[in-house]
């Protein structure tokens, strides 16, 4: 089994060094322009909130997978699991709150003891929900394989990961086999009526490139997908995202070992959007973490950069002080504004 | 001077060019932006062509391009090598094609 870096002890684990190469690791990086100057250079600095509209929480680090670009570390030596008494908070979070999508990400989300529990709770409160898969966990235990009529019965949104549709470049990013796994959930999916006409059961991919190069228009990979995937294997989805891999974690030790942090990072500055910028996911989100903490996004979750303000858990919810605060930012947000913009949505012009 | 003919560094500086002709360069570059639009061909179309090319031409800033390039637009290991191939058999048969050329002078000389 692959470690994850937290496990191996490795130092990219630690978020204060990864902050410090995307800062300091060569000379190249030194002269590189900082994000907040970027952004002063459009008047959006300090980044404000637009207002939460998606309510984003990470269940916990636990995967049955160890990706060789995730952000998150995760993997089945990690134990972080989000507790009941945090999702009961959740969800008198959500009570008090207008925020109407509830998007369940991990680690594998399916794999916390509370999922199912929670989806019908968050169901029954009117909330629309995005369970973000990575499509393998519904070939395993039969408790997962029965979860695409679960979905169904509860109108959930699925977004799955599906790096390409070719074997071979899939398996590299995401481990041998991950590829004839996930086609066979997708295939569960689509007869659990899954990205089919007319059943309101949404089915997303999610792209992202298997390497040191940034995504192409969202539009033309959607419509390569949707080919490819109807013709070798009649399988049906509604919409593609593409989602920018940011230098962070897992990726960032895939750059530095491929030597390829200094140009990956000139090519995410030099493709910086103002559109992007004012689109950035972050200003009409929140992440909570396993243990409630509040954060801007699931990428300053993972570097441990919670929300400004005293109230950055998830028991001291306030939504009108969250929508008033200061977005924490650093290096690694140019990931989410090259190009057309990266978000959980996918491109965001 | 620099020490090489080739700089990876100066493929960022392309760009520059029209430092010395700044109304040609903006001529070329707009012509270029539109060439590589959507079209009759897609992007990832006109992408493995210039691929194709850019090993036609030997050119080594425009083969990093333009994998990279590839790579973004979604194009497979296997289309842009069959692109490399097309240069190939086209650079390829441009010389050999020429041998009937040879023949011919050959057959007009010989007794």
């Amino acid at each position: 089994m692959i470690k994850s870096l937290k496990s191996a002890s490795h130092k990219l684990s630690d978020p204060v060094y990864q902050l410090q190469l995307l800062n300091n690791h060569s000379e190249s990086l030194r002269q590189q322009p900082k994000f907040r100057e970027k952004l002063d250079e459009i008047d959006l600095f300090p980044l404000k909130p637009t207002g939460i509209e998606i309510f984003q929480m990470n269940v916990g680090y636990m995967c049955n997978m160890t990706c060789k670009h995730c952000h998150v570390d995760a993997g089945p030596d990690r134990k972080e699991i989000m507790s009941k008494e945090t999702f009961e908070q959740c969800l008198d979070a959500l009570k008090s709150s207008d925020v109407a999508t509830v998007d369940l990400t991990g680690g594998a989300p399916e794999m916390n003891p509370h999922f199912k529990w929670f989806v019908e709770e968050a169901s029954k409160l009117g909330k629309h929900i995005i369970v973000r898969s990575n499509l393998t966990i519904l070939t395993t235990a039969p408790k997962y394989q029965a979860l695409p009529e679960f979905f169904a019965e509860h109108m959930v949104e699925v977004t799955c990961s599906l790096p390409f549709y070719s074997k071979s470049r899939t398996d590299r990013q995401r481990g041998e086999g991950t590829y004839d796994k996930s086609i066979e959930a997708l295939k569960k999916l689509n007869e659990a009526g899954y990205g089919k006409t007319g059943t309101g059961l949404e089915l997303n991919l999610v792209y992202n490139p298997v390497g040191a190069f940034l995504p192409g228009s969202q539009e033309s990979l959607e419509r390569d997908f949707r080919q490819q995937l109807q013709r070798k294997h009649g399988i049906s989805f509604n919409n593609l995202f593409t989602i920018t891999n940011l230098p962070i974690s897992r990726f960032l030790n895939f750059l530095l070992m491929s030597d390829n942090l200094d140009e990956y990072m000139d090519r995410l500055i030099t493709a910086f959007n103002p559109a992007a910028a004012k689109g950035v996911m972050c200003r009409n989100t929140i992440s909570i973490g396993w243990d409630g903490r509040l954060y801007d996004c699931d990428f300053n979750q993972m570097l441990e950069m919670p929300v400004e303000g005293e109230a950055q858990h998830i028991h001291d919810w306030n939504e009108q002080k969250l929508n008033s605060r200061s977005i924490q930012i650093n290096q690694h947000c140019f990931g989410c504004t090259a190009g057309a913009g990266s978000s959980c949505g996918g491109a965001t012009t | 001077m620099e020490k090489t003919y080739y700089n990876p560094e100066d493929l960022k500086k392309f760009g520059d060019v029209g430092e010395f002709g700044p109304e040609l360069a903006e001529k070329f570059f707009d012509y270029y932006s539109a060439v590589f639009e959507e079209g009759a061909l897609s992007a990832r179309e006109k992408s493995l062509i210039a691929l194709a090319v850019a090993h036609a031409v030997q050119c080594p800033y425009c083969i990093d391009a333009y994998t990279t390039d590839g790579l973004e637009k979604g194009a497979t290991e296997e289309q842009m090598m069959e692109a490399v191939h097309v240069a190939s058999a086209i650079t390829g048969g441009s010389s050999l094609v020429h041998g009937v050329q040879m023949m011919n002078k050959v057959k007009s000389l010989s007794m």
